[in-house]
């Protein structure tokens, strides 16, 4: 057995070791499931160490006949791409753990069913990106929805319902697209090579241009549905203004790297041809989405509509990144994911200790917290500097890779594109004046700074922030062969300096 | 290149001071101030030693490097965080460390009353960490991690008090029109890795003249929108006065003798770039032209002392950035107004702070007068940085100054002898604003209007104004002895280019002329302001007056075009993602459920949602087993 596989398995054993535990015990089932998703946050960095960074290929590969009449296997395997999201989903689910405490008890059903459904979302979150067989590539896809449905619909507030169904539609409608596509694929392949799923057979396939559009089609609706890119992103700040923090911080940190990571792992990778032709429609689409995403943001008065709404912009800035098809820009949108994985990860979880404390998700009921609450307002800082990509934090390396990348192919979008570090000023200062400075407003006089269990919790995070804006070096050195390869493949060189050199 | 260890620890030392104050919270109220002024003043320390061993080598080898680790690398995008100590960067290290160190023992008095004081601190040791960043970074993209700390030092320090709402927006205002500015920046550092394939500036240089010139023209226009937004110029000057809101050391410093200076830094360092580009450097005259007469005009219309100067630094700055524009002869001479200016400028703000000390934070001139019986050494050491500013010789303005009117003319042709005579108008109304704010503040009636005498600040503040005023008396004369800093200069700058450009007038005329328009300006000041004044502003003014009083109209501009015109755009976009975007997929979902099923079908009809979503699958199936199979 792969050591990808028993780390994939790890959340759900935890699962059902922490069912065991009576409903009544909150505390132990807090402890118990902070430690055993710290417990495999630290063995899955042991991928990390283990990993051949010279190596382009799959590695921790396992296969196993799942369902052989279809010729459908448990087939796993990571590359540099795969194996920094996976790091990026174990290392924010205790965070996420430790983080949300009390939001675990204000749900419908408690303490317990929420930590379960973290883990066995953690399970599919591994799953999905360890993938290599499409079929269950798109069981894990649809699955994951299950457990976001219930911790959206079971510990959100609001509108919770009608969000929770939102989602669980909008998602479902681009997953069937992409099962048509997926079908579509397998009967290819029936013909040309025998019918397989497997990602790197399938990849070999003669597609006629007609068919290949729409197969590409078929998938990338369904990622960019997740992404969520402009027009197809209405479902997300419902769902995560409807959300719990937590929730949230793995819906936009995790869950929706999915559909990024998808464009590159199944739209370019299976079918190069035809994202060479959808490229100028994406990436059009993406500009639109940086300076929609912007301008929707500083409209916004509550707050996690806020958040919901610069990760549409950055989530622009990541699909831009893909598709202008260099090395910068696809390692600049891969590292991207990863970092701003760790800057919403902040926002969302400072914002969600703000709004328990006030009661309320308003920008406007907030004021003066720097003078109440200083710790919380430094943090709460750091982390919309890093949503604004100032240089020395984490984001600024991924972002500027991503613009430089695209500028050597498609100029014009790049300069649009940094329009978007303007309005990224606007976003975050407007609401950092309302929340943080100005005069104390009535009802906040006595809210509490952080505690112990807060500040343990953030601090990893802000850590990451800052260190990975000086030293990404690590992590680019995972993502960067991949990268390459995946843009060599698809049938790109970077254009070459016009001068020197 | 040769390789000096050094570099590192002038940038770190501040960096972790900073980083140490913030962390250790209340518990470094009785200390932080000490650590950080000593830690300052090592950096300085470094500095003077790297000077001196600059110096001690050969003119080829003045340059040293420090490699510190890979940043960056990307397939051919190699960025190592590096650092460069030149010819330039060393005269920048010493003003940013030596004038540093000066305003952190002034601010321990300043700030003494403020419980704040350890966090004042932190912040200007990280401005000091940024801004030496700023101009130690050995490619643009190190450059630009240092511009934008010094952006977000300036952001935090213009916003200590932001419990004011007033000063909280002024903050973030200031923060904004320098993202526009760093929008350049980054635009310049992209163009310039599609065309060289380095972000270096040594990388850059090298190739520079193979490049074309629609690349290094798109080049220095983006450098020079960068340098607008942080140096405050037209047209994107307005954050200047609101930055005011910052403690008064601030104000010397970075709104001042610095970071504000930044834009001329990041020009003279691409010289490679402007040099080959006429239509950019065509661009840098204008801007400068256009700010040093617009902040000119601000600053005689300001009843605000600090906001007088801070439109005098506008246009003061306005004539570095013409300089720079006037190719390789005017680099230097920008180095020099930039350094003087650094000394007496500083030096008049800290005293302006001074007598705000005095006067209980009033900052109307209205309000001030005859302070100068009361205040002997303040009134002293700002008459030494005025007489600087309006260029009379010997004291250090009126060498820089001097010289770039003089190269001014020296540009040939209608160009030259426009800009020429806009420096020369600039020194007639510098002569004239100045004057007045020295009248209003030191001379005249007392108008503070209760019996409380100000008294003198005390030493830990009279101190580092007096060794400022030292550089406003002797600067200008040190540095262009034997064309010292011209000399100093020239391998940064280019001298292979170095031309001797026909002598439009002789410079003893230029300086005759010079002289006569301070005395204009000085004598109509003197006509306008002698007799006694009255506390409050005259009410009818001229059209002129009015709108240099509100800033020649720049925030009703940026309002009528940028804010207003943004905002409703907003508005626009919130309704038309709920009823367009949202709506035409709520709408789908709606009609797709036509037989009797209604919208809310969203909100409740779960089954018949799964029945839809099965239906289009199915057909979404068959289709494509269709054409994958036809």
């Amino acid at each position: 057995m792969s050591l990808l596989t028993v780390i994939g398995l790890l959340p759900l054993i935890s699962a059902l070791l922490i069912a065991a535990i009576p409903s009544k015990s909150t505390g132990l089932i807090k402890r118990a499931t902070f430690i055993a998703t710290s417990l495999i946050a630290i063995i899955s960095i042991s991928l990390a160490t283990g990993f051949d960074k010279t190596s382009t290929g799959m590695q921790y590969v396992q296969s196993n006949p799942w369902i052989s009449s279809f010729n459908i296997n448990y087939a796993v395997g990571i590359d540099g791409i795969s194996l920094v999201l996976i790091l990026l989903s174990t290392i924010l689910v205790p965070i996420v753990v430790l983080a949300t405490w009390p939001e675990a008890d204000g749900g419908r059903w408690g303490a317990k069913v929420f930590y379960i459904l973290i883990l066995i979302l953690e399970t599919m979150m591994i799953g999905v990106f360890a993938a290599t067989d499409l079929f269950l590539f798109y069981v894990f896809f649809e699955a994951m929805l299950i457990p976001v449905y219930f911790l959206i619909g079971g510990f959100g507030s609001g509108n919770k319902s009608a969000a929770a169904m939102k989602f669980l539609l909008y998602s479902l409608f681009g997953g069937l697209l992409m099962l048509a596509s997926i079908i579509g694929v397998y009967v290819i392949a029936g013909n040309q090579i025998g019918a397989t799923f497997d990602l790197a057979k399938l990849a070999t396939l003669q597609i006629d241009n007609k068919t290949e559009n729409l197969l590409f089609l078929g998938f990338f609706i369904a990622f960019a549905i997740k992404a969520p890119l402009w027009p197809f992103h209405t479902w997300l700040p419902d769902a995560a203004k409807a959300a719990s923090p937590g929730t949230s911080v793995l819906l936009l940190g995790v869950l929706d790297k999915v559909g990024t990571y998808g464009m590159i792992r199944f739209c370019i990778e299976l079918f190069p041809d035809a994202s060479k032709t959808f490229t100028p429609l994406i990436i059009t689409l993406a500009v639109i989405s940086i300076i929609y995403g912007a301008f929707m943001a500083i409209g916004q008065r509550d707050i996690k509509g806020l958040i919901a709404f610069t990760s549409i912009s950055h989530f622009g800035f990541i699909t831009m990144g893909i598709f202008a098809m260099t090395t910068q820009g696809m390692s600049g949108a891969n590292l991207y994911m990863v970092n701003h994985g760790f800057s919403t990860a902040a926002l969302f979880l400072i914002a969600g200790w703000m709004m328990m404390r006030r009661g309320s998700s308003v920008i406007a009921d907030f004021g003066g917290l720097q003078r109440v609450t200083p710790i919380m307002a430094w943090t709460f800082f750091i982390a919309g500097m890093s949503s604004l990509a100032l240089p020395g934090l984490s984001s600024f390396v991924s972002e500027f890779l991503v613009l430089v990348g695209t500028y050597t192919r498609y100029p014009v979008a790049a300069v649009i594109g940094t329009l978007g570090i303007v309005l990224a000023a606007l976003y975050i200062l407007i609401p950092i004046q309302k929340t943080l400075h100005g005069p104390i407003i009535d009802g906040n006089e006595k809210l509490t700074d952080l505690s112990l269990r807060e500040k343990i919790a953030i601090a990893p995070v802000i850590l990451v922030i800052v260190v990975m804006g000086f030293y990404p070096k690590p992590v680019l050195d995972l993502i960067n062969p991949t990268a390459e390869k995946v843009v060599t493949k698809a049938g790109f060189t970077d254009p070459a300096a016009k001068v020197g050199k | 290149m040769t390789t000096s260890s050094n570099l590192l620890w002038l940038i770190a030392l501040p960096l972790f001071s900073s980083a140490i104050l913030i962390l250790s919270g209340k518990r470094a109220n009785s200390w932080g101030h000490v650590l950080a002024t000593i830690v300052s003043a090592s950096s300085f320390t470094i500095g003077v030693v790297e000077f001196f061993a600059m110096h001690g080598r050969s003119d080829a080898n003045r340059a040293v490097t420090q490699k510190i680790f890979t940043w960056i690398s990307v397939g051919s995008l190699n960025v190592d965080a590096s650092l460069m100590l030149d010819q330039l960067s060393i005269c920048f290290v010493l003003l940013i460390t030596g004038v540093g160190t000066l305003i952190h023992v002034y601010s321990i008095s300043y700030m003494s009353h403020d419980h704040d004081r350890r966090r004042f601190f932190a912040y200007l040791n990280f401005f000091i960490a940024s801004m030496l960043l700023l101009v130690l970074g050995d490619s643009y993209l190190n450059l630009y991690v240092g511009w934008e700390g010094v952006g977000l030092a300036s952001y935090l320090l213009i916003g200590f008090w932001n419990q004011k709402p007033a000063y909280a927006t002024a903050a973030k205002k200031a923060f904004i029109a320098n993202r526009i500015g760093d929008v350049g920046l980054s635009i310049a550092i992209m163009i310039a890795f599609a065309t060289f394939g380095d972000v270096s500036f040594a990388g850059i240089k090298e190739h520079a003249d193979e490049a074309s010139s629609t690349q290094l023209t798109a080049i220095g226009l983006m450098l020079l929108l960068a340098a607008c937004g942080k140096s405050a110029q037209f047209p994107l000057q307005s954050w200047l006065g609101d930055a005011m809101a910052g403690p008064t050391p601030v104000s010397a410093l970075i709104h001042a003798a610095t970071m504000v200076t930044a834009g001329v830094y990041l020009i003279t360092r691409s010289n490679f770039i402007f040099d080959e580009a006429p239509i950019a450097q065509l661009m840098v005259l204008v801007v400068g032209g256009i700010t040093l007469l617009f902040g000119a005009v601000i600053g005689m219309a300001k009843d605000d002392i600090k906001k007088a100067l801070a439109a005098s630094t506008m246009s003061q700055i306005g004539y570095m950035i013409l300089a720079t524009g006037l190719g390789p002869i005017g680099y230097a001479f920008a180095i020099m107004h930039l350094l003087t200016h650094g000394f007496f400028k500083a030096s008049m703000f800290l005293g302006a702070g001074s007598v705000m000390h005095g006067m209980k934070d009033e900052v109307n001139m209205r309000k001030f007068g005859g302070i100068g019986k009361f205040m002997p050494f303040t009134a002293l050491t700002f008459g030494l940085g005025y007489l600087a500013i309006i260029g009379v010789p010997p004291f250090s303005g009126f060498y820089s100054k001097d010289k770039i009117i003089e190269t001014a003319f020296n540009a040939g042709g209608i160009k030259g002898i426009a800009l020429g005579m806009a420096t020369l108008l600039g020194a007639v109304i510098t002569a004239f604003y100045m004057t007045r704010v020295v009248i209003l503040t030191f001379f005249g009636n007392e108008r503070w209007g209760h019996k409380d005498e100000p008294a003198e600040s005390p030493a830990l503040m009279l101190i580092p104004i007096g060794l400022l005023s030292i550089g406003s008396i002797a600067a200008g004369f040190i540095f262009s002895k034997g064309d010292g800093l011209v000399n100093w200069l020239q391998p940064v700058v280019n001298p292979l280019k170095e031309h001797h450009a026909e002598e439009f007038l002789p410079p003893i005329i230029v300086s005759l002329m010079t002289l006569v328009a301070v005395m204009i300006g000085l004598t109509v000041a003197i006509l306008k302001y002698r007799g006694d004044q009255v506390a409050q502003a005259p009410e009818k003014v001229s059209v002129l007056v009015s709108a240099a009083r509100r800033d020649l109209f720049q925030d009703e501009f940026n309002e009528a075009v940028f804010m207003r015109p943004g905002q409703s755009l907003i508005k626009i976009l919130l309704n038309l993602d709920y009823i367009l975007i949202d709506g035409l997929v709520r709408s789908v979902a709606a009609t797709s459920l036509s037989a009797g099923v209604r919208l809310r079908t969203l909100q409740t009809g779960y089954v018949r949602s799964y029945a839809l979503m099965m239906v289009i699958g199915a057909l979404a199936l068959v289709t494509t087993i269709w054409v994958v199979t036809a």
